[in-house]
């Protein structure tokens, strides 16, 4: 992406605003809880138990974070395979997602792991059990978040070549005014990571692509895996969910759920930072997605239909209930952007995208814990602290995101692509490049 | 996107796709041959000779407990902790007799304890082979230098055997080994099946035990369920049940005889096996977005612009 | 006091008479002193009177009772009973010995105390015990007509002991098998424990009536309860810690003696409880298996090293049971509040923002790129 750097720009503004602060504090909790965790052991801190081993821990931030964090995957599938240029403004936000989004993953279950400290031995070949999923989920998300750090070093090198070093000298005067180095060993270190960034990022644009295709190929297996991960509960899992089919509806599911949630992320990123709506982009996208829930929804019916299962599914107990509200998220919000003047309305775009988002997840979430059912009058519902940990991880996502996407030219440049008529930014024309009006 | 690119992308999908699945059917069979093995040894409990005196839970124990880490357990009102009474299988009891009573005259104890699967479902989802079952005996292990604590071995077991200890912060997996490091070792024969006054607990291979359920069934008929719980269950197990009262009042659940794990193995396999498909798929796609590169190289050398990228760049990505 | 030539009786003096109490009294091992204890006990006394019947029997029932203190039995047959006649422990002999019984049986008639010890034979009109020129057969049944109740002591009057074996060559059976009309108290036992029989004894001079009985005439206070349900070492038998030989490690430690064929899980007594000998042993506590003595068909007719199936009474509801109702932790008030609070201000933010966002892009000027 070397040349494309006047199509992202860093977002100007302060970093320590009040939504810092709030989110500071969320994180700040979870990571008390977190602490108590190492300290006292799982139970104390969650609701788990041995009839539900599993809990919000891996059925949120594992198996639905991931999804949400499958924007990068969906878009760049649509760049790099399909071929469709005119996303590309997108790429570095749902990539940055996606970075955060599987990194705190992979946090998530080094705190939910009993015994973390044999965590090597995924590097061990002689303890690899290659018929688990598990296994294969493991090292495919390790590598996967590699692939992303990878994918998203272009922005940072381009902050680096480009930094003049104002930052540094703020912090090293807010330490101790004589930590601030002197004018000559600044720009000569400057220099030297100036520099380094140039030789690397040309390097690294020629082989990027390889990435990319990695970055492709990766989350096609670990999603799927993810879905084969429940195929051992035959025993347990409410047949409305239990499926030969899991894989494939989990890599679906995964998919147009990536395309709503970068939808939904570009337009309350724009509306939070008051910068225009990328609807061309936005609206295209939404095209594609009544086409992936049509098939994700007729395997899920067909495969019903042939277990027999309909009857349940209509049943109006519990587990049809759930089934049914997830059913009617995703099929209300794909019939909706079958319809061009919808796909056109922001405000319906904001709507399907989180329906959508919604009922995908809703999915995630049933065939992990709310079809999950071990028998033998076993419940579980998560603790406080076991919550408070969740948020925390997830507000630390958002926090990570609003800090760098103010360090790293990661949103898309609004003059770059045709915003320039858009009354919004009459005033813009004239502002210096890379200078947006924001109101936080 | 013109007519021309779509259609070149469709047949480089079709022709990778067929690659993806003629490699796929290729090695799509079973792993292993999936026969029972009726050397493993196993154990027998017979319900109705059961007295519920729970010398097989406190010789397990004793005989157990400095292996593996395991610790008594409260009751809760007892601070001094000089009771063991657990209410169900944890992370400090293997073992465990429970009462299943109907009504003053009819009732039944039952023994829960690993049921060392033919084809077990914990063996399979393991990522780090910390459990794992000995070809010879049949005995599931588990091994606690290799395990990680991710738990799905508990989502995989279909009885809900193995434990975990919750309330340790360096906790393990807890489940009944059939002593092989301890008395099945020094005197090959488990701990509980060697102490039991009455003889309810029967240690063998299973082929003899098998032999021994179905005498009992053909001698005593109007005594037993006519059924040994476990001879074909989930594939079959090693620990066999004989019982009076229907078995899913004991708590053994009603199981259908195909094994979970030979289902999901099949399905990751057929996906997976030789690496074949994750290795196309990575080759097509690059060879697609290599192509598309070119193409925007090219388009870009020339004059005519698609239409869709303003702004002048040297590369496009 | 009467004078020491009167006659008490047909040819013997009040003299003789006193000679002969001292006689017994130092027979019986009492003190001297007693003597004229026994004097008014035998003159004057107004204790219900027991006639005590001896069969085929080894005689080990009474030596038991000799071995009691609590009441001694001193006390018992000067204080509380009138013994009038027992073989092994009366003064007379012969034809005066019978004539005492038959007094006392003319003199208590529907009143006195039967004490049956022994079996009795019945093949062949039951010659094969005969006192007194009768048979046991007869004597009991003439004796136990006129009786109010009857009380076999030791397990050969109960239930015919160990000359009922098989083949059982002369027929013998308990008490039970041949009087059907009176009320019978077993104390079985080989021998029975003293207090079982005094306790019986008291009780029924106390109250007037019969304690509660089992199925097999029992009192329950005594046979209620079977040897393993209160026995010392049951905490080795739950715990799977058996003596496998005689002598060996395990045997020396005191382990439960059920796999050297402790017939305790089926037989009713007190043994481990009330225990012998005022020295507070028993079998079981000296390292050998119950032998079952007071069951019908346990002693001798099992062997002692033969081990027995357990019946277990109806289990307590402290098992832990099949359907533990309620398992794992479910929703608590605060985080159901806090989780409700946080879906409330998510949907309250996505709607306000859906408010805020145009319905329509294309009024803000975009210009339309048609996919």
């Amino acid at each position: 992406m070397a040349g494309h750097h006047d199509e992202f720009i860093r977002l100007e503004g302060k970093i320590f605003t009040k939504s810092f602060f709030f989110l500071l504090t969320l994180v700040l909790i979870g990571f008390f809880f977190i602490g108590v965790r190492y300290v006292k052991g799982i139970g104390a801190v969650s609701n788990m138990s041995d009839g539900y081993p599993w809990g919000i821990w891996i059925a949120y931030d594992v198996a639905t974070g991931t999804a949400i964090a499958c924007g990068g995957y969906a878009v760049a599938i649509l760049i790099y395979i399909r071929n469709h240029m005119k996303y590309h403004p997108l790429i570095r936000s749902a990539l940055l997602t996606s970075l955060f989004g599987y990194g705190l993953a992979g946090f998530s279950v080094v705190i939910d792991l009993g015994r973390y400290w044999n965590s090597y031995g995924f590097f061990i070949p002689s303890r690899w059990q290659i018929n688990s999923a598990m296994f294969e989920v493991a090292l495919c998300v390790m590598t996967y978040t590699l692939v992303l750090v990878i994918e998203f070093l272009p922005a940072v090198l381009w902050s680096l070549e480009n930094s003049r070093g104002v930052t540094i000298r703020k912090v090293a005067d807010w330490l101790h005014p004589r930590l601030v180095p002197s004018d000559d060993r600044l720009s000569s270190g400057l220099e030297w990571v100036r520099s380094s960034a140039a030789w690397l990022r040309p390097r690294l644009d020629k082989v990027l692509v390889f990435f990319i295709v990695l970055g492709i190929t990766l989350p096609t297996m670990h999603q799927s895996s993810l879905g084969s991960l429940l195929l051992i509960a035959a025993t347990k899992l409410n047949p409305l969910w239990h499926t030969g089919f899991l894989p494939l509806l989990f890599l679906i599911n995964c998919i147009y759920i990536g395309y709503a949630i970068v939808i939904l992320e570009s337009i309350i990123s724009s509306s939070a930072f008051k910068r225009p709506i990328e609807l061309n982009e936005l609206s295209g996208l939404s095209r594609i997605i009544p086409w992936l829930t049509i098939i994700w929804l007729s395997v899920r019916v067909g495969d019903l239909v042939y277990r027999g299962q309909i009857a349940n599914a209509l049943r109006f107990d519990f587990y049809s209930c759930f089934f049914l509200i997830e059913f009617l998220l995703v099929a209300g919000g794909s019939i909706i952007l079958f319809s061009p003047r919808m796909r056109r309305s922001p405000r319906w775009l904001f709507i399907t995208a989180a329906m959508l988002v919604l009922g995908g997840a809703l999915y995630r979430f049933n065939v992990y814990l709310i079809g999950f059912n071990p028998g033998q009058g076993w419940h579980y519902f998560p603790s406080f602290a076991e919550l408070m940990i969740t948020v925390g991880v997830v507000a630390l996502e958002l926090l990570g995101y609003q800090v760098l996407v103010k360090l790293f030219p990661v949103l898309p440049n609004p003059k770059a692509h045709g915003h320039g008529e858009s009354q919004h930014h009459h005033k813009e024309q004239n502002i210096p490049h890379g200078a947006v009006h924001v109101g936080k | 996107m013109s007519k021309q690119t779509r259609r070149t992308f469709l047949k480089t999908i079709g022709l990778g796709g067929a690659a993806i699945m003629a490699a796929a059917g290729g090695v799509c069979q079973a792993s292993e041959q999936s026969g029972v093995n009726n050397e493993a040894l196993g154990m027998l409990y017979d319900a109705t000779m059961c007295v519920g005196c729970k010398a097989c839970m406190t010789v397990c124990k004793r005989v157990n407990s400095d292996f593996g880490g395991l610790s008594f357990e409260k009751a809760p009102f007892d601070q001094d902790g000089i009771w063991d009474a657990p209410q169900d299988l944890s992370g400090s009891t293997r073992t465990l007799i429970k009462l299943y009573k109907e009504s003053d005259d009819r009732w039944s104890y039952i023994k829960y304890s690993c049921m060392h699967c033919q084809k077990p479902s914990c063996v399979s989802v393991c990522p780090v082979s910390a459990m794992t079952r000995d070809k010879q005996t049949g005995i599931v292990d588990y091994n606690k230098d290799t395990c990680i604590g991710c738990r799905y071995c508990q989502v995989g077991c279909s009885f809900n055997i193995p434990k975990f200890q919750w309330e340790k912060s360096l906790p393990q997996i807890v489940k009944c080994d059939l002593c092989k490091n301890t008395n099945l070792k020094e005197k090959g024969i488990s701990a509980c099946a060697e102490t039991c006054p009455v003889g309810a607990i029967a240690f063998g291979k299973r082929k003899d035990l098998l032999e021994i359920a179905h005498n009992r069934l053909k001698e005593n008929p109007g005594r037993y369920m006519q059924h040994v719980y476990g001879e074909h269950e989930l594939g079959g197990t090693n620990h066999l049940y004989l019982a009076g009262v229907p078995f899913d009042k004991l708590g053994l659940p009603i199981l259908p005889e195909n094994a979970p794990a030979e289902f999901s193995e099949k399905i990751q396999h057929t996906i997976y096996k030789g690496f074949v498909a994750p290795v196309a798929l990575y080759s097509t796609l690059c060879f697609i977005a290599l192509k598309n590169q070119k193409k925007h190289e090219g388009s870009h050398n020339g004059a005519d612009h698609d239409g869709e990228n303003r702004g002048e760049r040297e590369e496009h990505k | 006091m009467k004078k020491d030539d009167e006659l008490i009786c047909e040819g013997v003096t009040r003299r003789d008479f006193l000679k002969t109490c001292v006689t017994v009294t130092a027979m019986m091992g009492l003190p001297f002193a007693m003597h004229t204890q026994i004097a008014e006990a035998v003159e004057t006394n107004k204790n219900p009177a027991v006639i005590w019947l001896h069969f085929q029997e080894c005689t080990g029932c009474s030596e038991s009772l000799l071995r009691s203190s609590h009441p001694t039995i001193s006390t018992l047959i000067l204080d509380m009973i009138s013994l009038d006649y027992h073989e092994t422990l009366m003064v007379g002999a012969g034809h005066q010995a019978e004539k005492s019984m038959h007094d006392s049986m003319v003199a208590n008639k529907g009143k006195y105390i039967l004490v049956v010890e022994g079996a009795i034979p019945t093949k062949d009109n039951g010659i094969y015990c005969k006192v007194s020129g009768k048979t046991s057969l007869e004597t009991l049944r003439t004796v136990a007509a006129g009786a109010a109740a009857i009380i076999p002591i030791g397990t050969c009057a109960s239930f015919g002991g160990i000359q009922s074996v098989s083949p059982n060559p002369t027929g013998a059976v308990g008490v039970r098998d041949i009087i059907k009309d009176k009320p019978i108290i077993n104390i079985p036992g080989c021998p029975p424990n003293p207090y079982n029989f005094l306790s019986t004894v008291m009780y029924f001079l106390t109250f007037k009536k019969l304690p509660d009985l089992d199925n097999l005439g029992r009192p329950k206070f005594a046979y209620g309860r079977k040897i393993h349900e209160h026995c010392e070492r049951r905490p080795h038998f739950d715990a799977g810690r058996f003596a496998i030989k005689y002598g060996d490690q395990s045997h020396a430690e005191g382990f439960c003696l059920y796999k050297l064929g402790c017939k305790g899980p089926e037989t009713f007594a007190n043994c481990s409880v009330q225990r012998f000998n005022d020295a507070g042993v028993w079998p079981v506590s000296v390292g050998h298996p119950c032998i079952g003595c007071t069951e019908p068909d346990i002693l001798f007719k099992r062997a002692i090293a033969e081990k027995v199936q357990i019946h277990q009474p109806t289990p307590p509801d402290t098992y832990a049971p099949v359907n533990l109702k309620d398992k794992g932790k479910g929703a608590d008030p605060l985080t159901t509040g806090v989780l409700g609070l946080a879906a409330g201000a998510a949907l309250g933010a996505g709607a306000m923002l859906a408010k805020k966002l145009p319905t329509d892009g294309d009024s803000s000027g975009e210009e339309k790129k048609d996919e």
